[in-house]
């Protein structure tokens, strides 16, 4: 599975050659003839092909960039020069708050919005709860609701490419209340003592669903536990897009040079609800939200340097906005009308091959619902 | 572990020390200490990591020094080993084997003589086996590394000092196939692992007595092998399950179930199982001796359901 992440610029299309991409594609995409992969859009050398996992190369420089997509922007830059190793890119493992590192990833937003629906084109075929998200092709282990748990499984991953000797690492991520289980402690104290390519980023936004830090730990935040263990740390400002770059951009060097662990708190907040199930002004002062919300929103910050810089502008930025939003809708809309996975897929996957008793399982409910149509979802797909 | 490079062992003193129980003894110096690799105490942390590398490629044997300290490990192995194949849509999967001493043993108390079948026999994605002779832990160690699905093999802490000829050569036995140990007429008697010897006894008593029962080792605790149980059922119409499980929740609890469900009609007497009862096991000898079934109720059991 050899996979490079990442945006390029447009000095790389030798590794989209290596990759398989035609001298005719090229060519193709100079004109911007009909058969250009990016439909005549962009300019010349400004390639893109996502059968090569390669992202179409953008003029501008600046999305919006929430910090965890900056950590995960970081980590793949350096695979630029690495045409004759293996391009096997870093492997994450996340909660549910690192959507960003997916779509960085390649992950699309029509992807997004089938696993969010279930429906039969979702890659976890309708299994897991929204945003729950997981692609073997994008090196993300499927996201699991049970906190903490990815932490280890980052070790161990690392510990996987260390024994191959990757030129990769391990990032995971988990936030202020995830470094309360028992399973972080471990895993850190492992990742030390093992010396694995591992990056730990806890995302400190101060709030566990209603749970403040300070009653999630008494310790001077997350930097001192990894310090404790052994592991090399540093407090970042997690709304600053470009300090979480450069700190995970050197953290990335760090381990896999040194092939020791790594851990990066980023400091933010929580501005947004736990969940959509959350009302937290129950439990906080609506100004203190509203105060972060304007103060220190990490992508409006970007914003105003890139803008500063002149890569960006008002008229950019709103254009940028409605065009996704667009997007995103569309997906939502596609995905809303998908038919749902058939029944079979209910039974796949337990293991490799459904055993006796689970085909057994499968014809009493297909003769269930063969003989009482009526008590079940009419667009059921059999 | 020659065969393939991405096998490696991962447990507490599994290294230089050779394991509890000595089964891996000269691994990490053949091999090396990272593939033969010593953990922190921290089984659900231990097992997590072998569920990333898993997923990463590698093929993990996790060792919990005794079975019963993989209940800390209980987390992983339900909400991520068993699952993460199936909610990732078959995109990862998690070829990890997670295997130890466990049963009753000798005055090892309470804690240190769990019987974890029966509290992981209900996860889905998981397999689980128990072997019961040289013979057939070889080749269904092999099995279960070779298997793409998480497998659980069970050992029995006072089985490791059997000694039995076995081929030096490859082989690997079904993971889902139950063992003939041997047939009979009168009586289905179903059992596994350190029961087995038990069992033995008693049919050795039972012979002499003028009864032909049939003895089956199962082997596989999850999925059982209800082909072979089903022929055996239909031939003596009496079933005698002896386990080492509690009677509540235990693996005689499921296989009654199953082969009343599937085999009903053929029986001509209720299911009997006898279990350890619902007590934990306590140290005193004379007292422990008493929660495991003795040969001598075997005996007792096959008469009364052969009357």
């Amino acid at each position: 599975m050899e996979m490079f992440y990442g945006a390029m610029q447009y000095r790389e299309p030798g590794v989209l050659l290596w990759r398989g991409f035609t001298l005719q594609e090229f060519a193709n995409q100079c004109f911007g003839n009909k058969f250009d992969n990016g439909k005549g859009r962009q300019m010349p050398i400004h390639y893109g092909s996502t059968k090569h996992n390669y992202f179409t190369v953008a003029s501008t420089v600046g999305t919006q960039i929430p910090h965890a997509v900056g950590a995960a922007y970081a980590l793949k830059m350096e695979e630029r020069d690495a045409c004759t190793v293996t391009y096997f890119g870093d492997g994450g493992t996340s909660t549910y708050r690192e959507p960003g590192v997916l779509l960085w990833r390649g992950f699309t937003l029509q992807e997004f919005a089938n696993q969010c629906f279930g429906n039969k084109f979702d890659n976890g075929k309708g299994r897991q709860m929204p945003i729950h998200y997981g692609s073997t092709k994008h090196n993300y282990f499927t996201v699991a609701s049970t906190v903490g748990t990815q932490i280890p499984h980052a070790v161990g991953a690392a510990y996987a490419l260390k024994m191959e000797e990757r030129d990769a690492c391990t990032v995971t991520y988990f936030g202020d209340g995830g470094t309360s289980t028992g399973d972080f402690h471990a895993a850190l104290n492992f990742a030390a003592v093992m010396e694995v390519p591992v990056i730990f980023i806890c995302r400190n936004n101060g709030w566990a669903i209603s749970t403040p830090s300070a009653d999630q730990f008494r310790s001077d935040g997350i930097v001192v536990r990894g310090q404790a263990y052994g592991v090399r740390s540093i407090r970042v400002d997690g709304n600053d897009a470009l300090a979480m770059y450069n700190a995970v951009n050197e953290a990335r060097t760090m381990a896999i040079g040194e092939q020791k662990p790594i851990l990066i708190e980023a400091l933010t907040y929580r501005a947004g609800h736990h969940s959509t199930s959350d009302d937290s002004t129950k439990y906080r002062p609506g100004d203190e939200i509203e105060w972060w919300r304007m103060a220190q929103d990490p992508v409006t910050r970007f914003r105003k340097w890139i803008e500063m810089k002149g890569w960006w502008s008002a008229e950019a930025e709103s254009e940028f906005r409605s065009s996704v939003r667009k997007q995103v809708l569309n997906a939502i809309q596609v995905a809303e009308k998908v038919e749902k996975p058939p029944i079979k897929e209910l039974f796949t996957d337990v293991y490799d091959f459904p055993p006796p008793n689970l085909c057994e399982q499968e014809a009493s409910l297909r003769e269930a619902i063969r003989r009482h149509p009526q008590d079940y979802p009419p667009d059921f797909l059999m | 572990m020659e065969r393939d490079p991405r096998v490696c062992v991962i447990g507490e003193d599994v290294g230089h020390y050779g394991g509890s129980y000595k089964v891996t003894k000269d691994l990490a110096g053949k091999y090396g200490d990272l593939r033969v690799l010593d953990t922190p105490i921290a089984e659900n942390s231990f097992t997590g990591m072998a569920i990333g590398a898993a997923m990463t490629g590698l093929r993990p044997i996790v060792e919990g020094m005794n079975m019963g300290f993989l209940l800390l490990a209980f987390n992983q192995i339900s909400n991520n080993c068993g699952m993460l194949h199936y909610t990732s849509g078959g995109q990862f999967k998690i070829p990890v084997v997670i295997r130890g001493p466990g049963g009753v043993g000798r005055q090892l108390g309470a804690e240190h003589s769990q019987r974890l079948e029966s509290y992981f026999q209900s996860i889905p994605g998981i397999q689980m086996v128990a072997c019961s002779t040289p013979y057939n832990a070889k080749g269904l160690m092999k099995a279960a590394i070779r298997s793409d699905n998480p497998v659980i093999l069970f050992e029995h802490v006072l089985l490791y000092n059997l000694k039995e000829r076995i081929p030096d050569e490859e082989y690997v036995l079904n993971l889902e196939e139950a063992e003939m140990v041997r047939p009979g007429e009168h009586v289905t008697i179903l059992t596994y692992s350190r029961m087995r010897y038990h069992v033995m006894q008693a049919a050795k008593t039972l012979v002499n007595k003028g009864y032909d029962p049939e003895v089956i080792d199962i082997r596989s605790l999850k999925p059982f092998d209800l082909y072979t149980i089903g022929n055996s059922v239909k031939k003596t119409h009496r079933v005698l399950i002896v386990e080492e499980c509690m009677r509540t929740g235990g693996i005689g609890a499921s296989l009654t179930a199953a082969i009343t469900e599937n085999f009903h009609d053929y029986l001509d007497a209720q299911i009997v199982c006898l279990s350890s009862q619902d007590v934990p096991t306590p140290y005193a000898g004379t007292l422990e001796e008493w929660t495991v079934v003795q040969p001598t109720q075997i005996v007792t059991a096959v008469q009364q359901l052969c009357r």
